[in-house]
């Protein structure tokens, strides 16, 4: 694979150039490029199977056995959330937020970034004793303890129900006010992009094919017309009649 | 039935709605249930030997048994050919275990350590213990090492096999996940490798310890002049019936208990597993 990986600008998180992932013949990204400033919350949408996983995982440099090449240049401190909260079963929650953390003070961090979360008093508990929202949240805090500069999540509220769904959206607001993290959120979620995300891409036939900053003040609801207008466009590029959806 | 009890309300809780469901557990664990078996077996044996259906020559009565083994006790045989066999089954369990688990993890852990690993353990197994016994003797004698490295091998094999397993096994995507986390090699085996191989590894040390029980029959049976096997050897050729079952009484127990340490052990590591039989 001819990646390369290098050092990155002041104000610039992430540069991809001429991003080229293949999966046997068929190529998945080719001549992909993408910019994200420092401190951007972007969201990425689009079908499924149109490579937001891909883009992902070659982001988080976790695609060393797939065919490709290309300029991938990310900071070495990120984080990535995956749609399973992926907690090891066989360590208590705490152990799992510490999971490749160093330092000694690395137990006070973990016991805060849970207390950040709202699982204060579960550290001793096994994952297979919280639910899935509780999972996802100490995901969310083993993500966000080693302070990364940059938070990849791929579809991480997608197994959680609506309700939960809406919780979690103002635990990452939240959070993400708090630590400053640049954000690339991987989701189908035309409504959780426009909520959650300062720009929104929308991944199709192996492009970028819309690029919107959204400029909504906050709570943003359906009740914003510019909600709606954001939505409609967004619906209308993925192929959906927005009266239906 | 009278009035007072028609007019009285029927609460509505505890009338259950519709008819309730199959479980498909097998339904709350019976205490000390592992010891019904065993006390069944028991019974039989005693209601044999009192009514007369078991000729003692054949199969001595449970009681005979029980002085029979407090008379080998007084004089001190059995628990000298006790300490010798536990001692042989021990070592090579001890040994077998710390070869097997580092055979597994070189296999497991790197593509040339299973190609060059794998393929003869795998023809070992197919071997029988019993079979390489003349071989064995042919190079070590008939002393202790011959012994113990008999036990070592027949215990290896069920480690390795379960803790490769084990290994092989893992969810690729804790994998992945210790990768996005930049997990250093030995914190990658430490939280992720050994744990994920522990349920095929303790699987691996119930099979083996009841394989150093089983090799320890064999060589003690052959060419021994000290060991439980070697003291039911001896009665045999004596005819004593009741010191041949003292002898199979004390590797069944020895097998149970040690069986049963697994166990508990299985029991305290797995801890965090929900499964069927919890
Ligand atoms: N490991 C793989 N082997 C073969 N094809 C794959 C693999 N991973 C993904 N693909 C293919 O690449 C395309 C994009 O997949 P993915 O990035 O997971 O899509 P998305 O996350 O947008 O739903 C799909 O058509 C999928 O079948
Ligand atoms: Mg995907």
């Amino acid at each position: 694979m001819a990646t390369h990986h290098g050092g990155l600008t002041a104000t610039r998180t992430v540069r991809v150039q001429g991003l080229l992932r293949r999966f046997g013949e068929r190529a998945v990204l080719d001549g992909f490029d993408l910019e994200i400033g420092a401190g951007e919350f972007v969201a990425l949408l689009g079908r499924s199977g149109s490579g937001k996983s891909t883009l992902l995982r070659a982001l988080a440099g976790l695609d060393g056995d797939v065919q490709g090449s290309g300029l991938v240049d990310v900071p070495e401190n990120s984080s990535v959330v995956f749609q399973d909260a992926r907690l090891l079963p066989w360590q208590r929650v705490l152990d799992n937020v510490l999971l490749g953390l160093r330092g000694p003070d690395a137990p006070q961090r973990g016991l805060a970034a849970l207390a950040e979360v709202g699982l204060a008093g579960r550290e001793r508990a096994w994952p297979n004793e919280l639910s899935g929202g509780e999972q996802q949240r100490v995901a969310l805090a083993r993500a966000l303890v080693s302070e990364p500069e940059l938070l990849l999540a791929d579809e991480p509220f997608g197994a959680l129900d609506a309700l939960t769904r809406l919780r979690m959206h103002g635990l990452l607001r939240e959070l993400c006010a708090r630590h400053r993290p640049t954000v690339l959120l991987v989701t189908h979620d035309v409504d959780e992009a426009i909520t959650l995300a300062d720009r929104v891409l929308l991944l199709d036939a192996g492009r970028i094919a819309v690029d919107v900053a959204i400029d909504l003040p906050a709570p943003r609801s359906h009740r914003q017309s510019q909600f709606l207008a954001y939505r409609e466009t967004l619906l209308r590029a993925l192929g959906v009649d927005p009266t239906e959806a | 039935m009278t009035a007072t009890t028609l007019t009285r309300p029927r609460p509505a809780a505890t009338v259950p709605a519709g008819r309730p469901r199959r479980r498909l557990k097998p339904g709350r664990p019976i205490p000390f249930g592992g010891a019904v078996g065993p006390l069944l077996l028991l019974a039989v044996w005693a209601a044999g030997s009192a009514a007369g259906w078991l000729d003692p020559r054949t199969l001595s009565a449970p009681w005979t048994v029980v002085t029979t083994a407090g008379d080998l006790i007084a004089d001190g045989r059995l628990q000298d050919n006790l300490a010798i066999s536990a001692q042989r089954a021990g070592l090579g369990l001890v040994i077998g275990t710390v070869i097997g688990t580092v055979l597994a993890l070189l296999a497991g852990l790197s593509r040339w350590g299973e190609a060059i690993l794998d393929g003869p353990i795998q023809i070992k197994r197919a071997i029988p213990a019993l079979a390489l016994i003349p071989l064995l003797v042919l190079w070590f004698g008939i002393g202790e090492q011959m012994k113990v490295i008999t036990i070592t091998l027949g215990v290896f094999v069920p480690v390795y096999i379960h803790t490769h397993n084990g290994l092989r096994t893992i969810d690729t995507r804790y994998v992945e996940l210790g990768e996005s986390l930049r997990l250093r090699r030995t914190d990658f085996i430490r939280r992720i490798v050994l744990p994920g191989a522990l349920p095929g590894f303790l699987l691996g040390m119930r099979f083996a310890v009841v394989g150093a029980w089983l090799s320890l029959v064999v060589v003690e049976q052959i060419n021994s002049t000290s060991g439980i096997g070697y003291m039911m050897e001896l009665a045999r050729e004596y005819g004593q019936t009741d010191v041949i079952i003292v002898g199979l009484v004390l590797y069944g127990l020895l097998g149970l208990l040690s069986d049963g340490a697994v166990r508990l052990a299985q029991r305290r590591a797995l801890s965090w597993r929900r499964t069927m039989a919890d």
